[in-house]
């Protein structure tokens, strides 16, 4: 069994981005790039099912520029064991990772695609469900838990009011939540073995992809500021507070 | 310009958040409801839906493939009927964002998710970064799919109004994926996305069980929803529906009060539109001193039993 998995390179999650002066966008030259935090997740649970047994290949994919080659590295010194690099602009919108990526299981015929449920710059969540539709594959997002079985997988997902369990036939899609694993850390033999597995360059292009975007970003702001708080010097000036300037007890 | 708005209802109203994306998607045109479920439950959901003032008519679907809100066969009975749509909305509950992008992909359209503005047809404001940033864009497709962040929009009220109701022939059958179980804790307190007031703590409270000593008789009190940090949620103080942030719910309460939670960028992305937000925390560095209106210095496990007996 396969198992292809998509890994975005994103601005660090412990980076606050600044928005350009100009409007027309956020400042991430020079910023910290890493791999986006739920798609180390996916990548964790594909390397435990191939390590488990239940897979024998976990490929890792990136669409992007050249520098997602390192998201890929990352991803192989997880134990990714081969990754391809997709060539496009930087930051591609969902509807075009979708395409690329359904033009690339249709070549590697993986029987699970992991995705992270969201990118943490766009906040999109939308790629894995998008790739579903486009191939007809059921959806297993906001996962948990996941279990394989009898060519069927079960995913637990988080949702409004709890958790929900849904079976799917495979191939399917599943996108990983928070809680489904900790990731580990690629050790340092690990990192230098990386370096050695295959990774394969395509352009877009290649692979029959229409990438234009469909939303133009004609302004990005910065959200309206709060107005600086006090600090108050008791829980009865707090009580006070509470019931006569905000009147909100 | 007609819009299409998937409704989703719990003990037989319809929900807050659903409320919410009726109001939004009535900026954008006439507003058609559509319910899905079994016969009796999407009657009983029709019947619901026609009651919201705004509503100009309820599209009924029923199948038993429809019970549990799947996401491969609702989005198949959206496409179907998607040719007599501009617009396609949803609340961005964790059932909008699981349905709507399939939708999307199917229609070949970029989906506009957790608008929080509504500037044109074709132009909306989104948040990116976690909230650090707020985007407008504009969408060349001819439909638009887009889910809407209910704490943005004034929800329309439950009763007042009385569309008439069409049944629609479904289109599904059976599917790759089927519903296993659910697993959803009854509580008595209200729900999150609706609370007036929330208690929210965070690792500060160090286990489960000072989590609930601590904050259950202040939330008591309050009448106020129970949050949660991801590290409250991770560590097994709190439920994950629970979750605020990034990657939980977005909540704007009237007042929110967080207690042992420091404020990382992901939490704040979920509760910074609170209307007032008081912060409990020993730490005087604390980023979410930072967003809170008022903000009490000193060790939780004092200072909450002391507010709760002072409100
Ligand atoms: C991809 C990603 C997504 C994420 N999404 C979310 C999300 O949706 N929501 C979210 O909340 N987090 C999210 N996080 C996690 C986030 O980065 C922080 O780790 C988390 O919010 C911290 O939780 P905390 O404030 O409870 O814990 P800490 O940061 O450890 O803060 C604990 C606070 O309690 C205070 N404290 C301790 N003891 C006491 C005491 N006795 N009295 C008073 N104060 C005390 C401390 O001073 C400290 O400020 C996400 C992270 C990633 C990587
Ligand atoms: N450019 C990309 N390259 C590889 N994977 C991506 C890319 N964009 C999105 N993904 C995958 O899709 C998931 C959801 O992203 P999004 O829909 O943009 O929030 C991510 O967690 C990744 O697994």
């Amino acid at each position: 069994m396969k198992i292809l998995v998509p890994v975005k390179r994103v601005v660090d999650y412990n980076i606050k981005v600044l928005v350009k002066s100009d409007g027309t966008g956020v400042e991430t030259a020079g910023l910290k790039m890493s791999m986006n935090p739920f798609d180390e997740i996916a990548v964790e649970e594909a390397v435990r099912l191939r390590e488990k047994g239940a897979a024998t290949e976990v490929i890792a994919v990136s669409i992007g520029v050249q520098q997602a080659q390192d998201t890929l590295r990352t991803a192989m010194a997880m134990g990714a064991d081969r990754s391809i690099l997709v060539l496009s602009e930087e930051s591609p919108e969902p509807l075009a990772v979708a395409k690329v990526l359904k033009a690339l299981v249709e070549r590697e015929k993986p029987d699970l695609v992991f995705l992270g449920k969201q990118a943490i710059d766009d906040d999109m969540n939308a790629t894995g469900q998008m790739l579903a539709g486009l191939l007809g594959w059921g959806q297993g997002t906001f996962a948990s838990k996941v279990e394989l079985a009898d060519g069927r997988t079960e995913v637990t997902r988080e949702v409004d009011g709890g958790t929900e369990t849904v079976s799917l036939a495979l191939p399917a899609i599943v996108t990983a939540d928070l809680r489904l694993n900790e990731p580990r850390y690629a050790s340092l033999p690990n990192i230098m073995k990386a370096k050695k597995k295959p990774m394969e360059t395509l352009q877009a292009a290649d692979l029959g992809v229409d990438m234009a975007r469909r939303l133009t970003t004609l302004s990005v702001a910065e959200p309206p500021a709060r107005k600086a708080g006090e600090k108050v010097g008791s829980v009865a000036e707090l009580v006070e507070k509470l019931r006569n300037e905000a009147k909100v007890i | 310009m007609t819009v299409l708005v998937l409704i989703e209802t719990e003990d037989g109203q319809v929900r807050q958040a659903s409320r919410s994306a009726i109001a939004a998607a009535g900026k954008l045109g006439e507003v058609h409801a559509l319910v899905t479920g079994t016969e009796a439950s999407a009657q009983a959901a029709a019947d619901a839906a026609a009651k919201v003032p705004g509503v100009a008519k309820v599209r009924k679907v029923a199948s038993d493939v429809l019970a549990h809100d799947l996401a491969e066969p609702l989005a198949d009975v959206v496409v179907a009927l998607a040719d007599d749509y501009n617009h396609i909305v949803a609340a961005s509950t964790a059932s909008g964002k699981n349905v709507l992008p399939r939708v999307a992909a199917l229609l070949d359209v970029q989906p506009i998710p957790d608008v929080v503005e509504i500037k044109a047809a074709d132009t909306f404001v989104r948040p990116i970064y976690a909230g650090n940033a707020l985007a407008t864009v504009k969408s060349s497709d001819t439909k638009k799919v887009l889910t809407i962040r209910p704490t943005n929009f004034d929800p329309a009220a439950a009763e007042g109004g009385s569309a008439a109701i069409e049944a629609v022939v479904p289109n599904v059958t059976d599917t790759v994926s089927r519903f296993v179980s659910s697993e959803t804790p009854q509580s008595d307190r209200p729900e999150l996305e609706s609370a007036r007031v929330i208690v929210s703590g965070g690792r500060g409270l160090g286990s489960c069980e000072n989590f609930h000593k601590i904050l259950d008789p202040l939330a008591d009190k309050l009448g106020a929803a129970l949050g949660a940090s991801r590290v409250a949620v991770d560590s097994g103080f709190a439920p994950n529906d629970c979750q605020v942030g990034q990657t939980g719910k977005v909540v704007a309460p009237e007042l929110y009060i967080a207690v042992g939670i420091s404020g990382a960028i992901q939490h704040l992305a979920g509760m910074k539109d609170s209307k007032v937000i008081v912060a409990i925390n020993k730490d005087p560095d604390a980023p979410i001193l930072q967003v809170a209106d008022y903000a009490l210095v000193g060790d939780l496990f004092e200072i909450v039993p002391e507010l709760t007996n002072a409100i």
